[in-house]
């Protein structure tokens, strides 16, 4: 990732109603770059699928978006409780968010795989009670 | 060419915020878990739903729809409102219930696409 645009920030686990920020400015960052549009929707679904779920499980924790001439990639990384079963997790309407979260609209067990679906290639890497980081991996080209 | 504003006069739906009430429609789409609209919601929709609170927002930011249409007579929260006001969201309400509201949404489409194909 040589010459690589990186910016960072830092998802704010305290404020839920401010999740977002982080997909939005990413949006508008790629937007001036000239990134296709529809490649745009993909990367911002996903990242603010991860930032919801840092909000919801994990009270915050970093976003950087880096960006080369044929690559996005995006890490998400938290100190939170981890994920015990990623394959369950993985699952489609699989969730552990609590019924506060519920009543705002989330916890319908899709973040991650909404994540891997508006993604090319998706790495998780988690440890229970040490946190959890997530690689979206998008080729322009 | 069906436009917010334009559907806001044929569904009598009552603005709430129309920064952008030339917008085109395209297409139409209802849900409420916020996951399940950014997945599937597309680009220039109107959204139906009943959540009202500013994640809602959010939502049609990023997936770029073409208004929100809040059904059934909720009414958004303050900061939704605000943060449809910053970014230029149409907001929109209306006391019918969601299943009446896409069928007129529907049959607005199909007759817009009818008067401009004659």
């Amino acid at each position: 990732m040589n010459e690589a645009l990186h910016y960072h920030f830092d998802v704010d686990g305290a404020n839920f109603s401010n999740a977002g920020r982080a997909s939005v400015e990413t949006k508008k960052l790629l937007r001036q770059l000239g990134v296709p549009p529809e490649i745009i929707r993909r990367i911002s679904v996903a990242m603010y699928e991860g930032e919801i779920n840092m909000v919801i499980h994990a009270h915050g924790g970093d976003a950087d978006v880096y960006i080369t001439e044929d690559t996005v990639l995006i890490t998400l990384k938290d100190v939170g409780p981890g994920i015990r079963d990623v394959e369950e997790a993985m699952k489609e309407g699989f969730s552990t968010a609590p019924e506060n979260i519920r009543a705002l609209g989330f916890g319908a067990g899709m973040g991650l795989p909404n994540m891997k679906r508006y993604s090319d290639e998706m790495h998780i890497d988690t440890k229970v009670g040490v946190g959890t980081s997530i690689e979206l991996w998008y080729h322009l080209k | 060419m069906l436009t917010v504003e334009k559907l806001m006069d044929k569904l009598e739906l009552a603005p709430i915020e129309l920064p952008d009430g030339t917008r085109r429609i395209t297409g139409g789409y209802a849900g409420d878990l916020l996951s399940w609209v950014m997945g599937r919601a597309n680009e220039g929709d109107a959204w139906v739903t009943i959540m009202t609170n500013m994640n809602v927002a959010a939502v049609a930011q990023l997936t770029d729809v073409a208004c929100v249409i809040f059904a059934e007579g909720v009414e958004p929260d303050k900061e939704t409102v605000l943060k449809a006001r910053m970014h230029g969201i149409n907001l929109l309400g209306s006391p019918k219930g969601i299943f009446e509201l896409c069928g007129l949404i529907s049959e607005a489409m199909l007759a817009d696409e009818h008067e401009e194909r004659n």
